[in-house]
């Protein structure tokens, strides 16, 4: 999930009696299915929910780019290179996407980007682990986007409009790349040589977990989750969602010939699931503090971005100002 | 008519190659989001048509390397690519002066070659022409912006000619296999071409309120011999790295 934990501000559900009219018209167009648009009335605490979630979700998008960049320069073939190319242009299409869905809600991209540069906003934990080797980015768009690819596909029924057409166009997009980077691990793994098999196994053990952490706490740690849900923000759990990814992901992972790091992971016939080991939830929490094995790095690439480029963003402000002079006289 | 095409086809496609890779570490920090967009997509246009350039020369020379052995596997001396591109990224006025400058060039000599009597290169560079009729749009509309924006970005504009000026020599002179190629008719008129290429720099920097500088001089350099700065070594470490360290590997 890229935007794992969001708070909400509430603590309690309102029963309807303690709704005011405006919240019981707006909870009935909830319940009904019918879409929340920009214009329509809307609770302060859903509006404020939903631009902390897209703006996470965006960041997610924007800080994404860095663990794949750091391969595009090194990528091993053409065709390689050209698609970690294509996918890294398409997350930045997406962080786009995602910030003009939020600014519907009225935040500003420039003041939701400060956040997320002075450490106030959140992106997703998973971008805060390094990618080491070139199958690395293989495991990326196959177990990272595929674990975004199950959060973004129910959130395509989402009840804020604007987020939920975001979603669908994102969606197809990520699903091609996703099967990219799981054939670029096959292909490894049918064709390669030991080392490179040995690369691949290598990038699932570091990158399983940390994939499953995308999906964010478990259910009985979520306090914000029952509001989201009751505005359908959310539309399932996170812990349905995690078991999702895992039902789908382990057929896949036989297929490559790989195993997961996880001793516990054995089918039950009886929940129709696979059960799994305990998440290192102590390391997560250390994650979303800050203190991942990348976090200080990612951010600071981030910030470093925007100081840098700061010049030219206001040589092009100035110039629209000189032409538009121009134009008027 | 083969042979002497496939030194060209190298000089086309390892500037696209090199300039491509220049625009892969922009990535993640570029001065606005929509800017990351634009350079990657830009790379990724350049790096796909070095692909094609670089398979053809491969099916021509026929000598059992093929596109990524090109790429990946030739050392420095033998690569062809315009000392333009392979200059270090710097700020963002020195990479999008090296983009506007390379982008010029390239149109027109895409331009000629779309017309070219030989059918692969004529489809080749027909594509191609039309991904650098943006890049040639978007390079030149952010020399404007830069030249004619801010008094900061006035003063890094006129501190990145200098940087990277004396490399445009390599657009306007040509060389006996240019002259040859262009007799037989298969490209375009290299004196034309460098005309051209004048004509359209004079009238974006006299826009962009920036002193044109007196044409460059030869000197040392020489792409089309393979003698490079000493940039592009490192860019090819950086590259090629993976195939070199895994000769045996397939990805």
């Amino acid at each position: 999930m890229y935007a794992q934990l969001v708070e909400t501000g509430v603590k309690r559900l309102k029963t309807e009696d303690e709704m005011s009219a405006q919240e019981r018209d707006f909870q009935q167009r909830i319940d009904a299915e019918i879409k929340i648009e920009a214009k329509n009335w809307m609770p302060d605490a859903y509006r404020q929910t939903l631009i902390r979630q897209i703006s996470q979700h965006a960041h997610s998008e924007i800080v994404g780019m860095l663990p794949e960049g750091n391969w595009v320069t090194r990528a091993p073939t053409l065709k390689r290179k050209l698609q970690l190319m294509a996918k890294i242009q398409d997350e930045a299409g997406h962080g786009l996407y995602l910030y003009s869905a939020m600014e519907t809600l009225g935040a500003d991209r420039d003041s939701e980007i400060a956040k997320l540069h002075s450490g106030k906003a959140k992106y997703s934990s998973i971008f805060n682990y390094p990618t080491l080797t070139w199958a690395d980015v293989g495991a990326v768009g196959w177990l990272v986007d595929g674990a975004a690819i199950v959060n973004q596909v129910v959130l395509q029924r989402t009840s804020y409009g604007p987020y939920s057409r975001a979603m669908i166009r994102i969606c197809k997009e990520e699903s091609f790349h996703q099967r990219q980077g799981y054939e670029m691990l096959l292909t490894m793994m049918r064709h390669g040589t030991q080392v490179q098999k040995d690369m691949v196994q290598d990038a699932i053990n570091r990158l399983w977990w940390p994939s499953l952490m995308m999906f964010g706490p478990s259910d009985e740690h979520s306090p914000n989750s029952a509001q989201s849900m009751a505005w359908k923000i959310k539309r399932q759990s996170n812990d349905e969602l995690r078991q999702r990814f895992i039902d789908q992901t382990i057929p896949q992972l036989q297929v490559l010939g790989c195993s997961v790091p996880d001793p516990a992971l054995r089918w039950n016939a009886e929940r129709g699931h696979y059960d799994f080991g305990e998440i290192q939830w102590e390391e997560f929490y250390q994650v979303l503090k800050g203190n991942g094995p990348c976090n200080q790095e990612r951010v600071a690439t981030r910030r470093q971005a925007i100081e840098d480029g700061a010049w030219v963003r206001a040589a092009a402000v100035a110039h629209a100002r000189k032409k538009h002079h121009k134009n008027v006289a | 008519m083969h042979q002497p095409l496939i030194p060209f086809l190298l000089r086309l496609g390892d500037s696209a190659m090199v300039q491509g890779q220049r625009l892969c570490e922009w990535c993640g920090h570029a001065p606005a989001l929509e800017e990351e967009l634009a350079l990657m997509n830009v790379g990724l246009d350049l790096v796909g048509q070095a692909r094609n350039w670089l398979e053809y020369a491969a099916e021509l020379a026929d000598d059992g390397r093929d596109a990524d052995h090109l790429v990946f596997r030739r050392d420095q001396r033998d690569y062809r690519n315009l000392l333009l591109v392979e200059q270090p990224n710097g700020d963002f006025a020195v990479t999008m002066l090296k983009q506007f400058l390379y982008d010029a060039w390239h149109f027109q000599v895409l331009e000629h070659l779309s017309q070219s009597p030989d059918p692969r290169v004529q489809g080749i560079a027909a594509k191609a022409l039309k991904e650098v009729t943006y890049h040639l749009r978007r390079s030149s509309e952010w020399i404007e912006r830069l030249g004619d924006g801010t008094e900061e970005s006035h003063q890094r504009m006129l501190a990145a000619i200098p940087q990277v000026w004396r490399f445009t020599v390599e657009l306007l002179d040509s060389d006996a296999l240019e002259q040859g190629l262009f007799e037989a008719g298969i490209i375009g008129d290299p004196q034309a071409i460098a005309a051209a290429w004048q004509q359209q720099v004079a009238a974006t920097f006299a826009s962009a309120t920036l002193p044109l500088p007196p044409a460059a001089s030869p000197f040392y350099l020489d792409s089309r011999r393979g003698v490079h700065s000493e940039h592009l070594g490192l860019l090819l470490a950086e590259m090629q790295f993976l195939p070199r360290a895994y000769p045996d590997a397939t990805w």
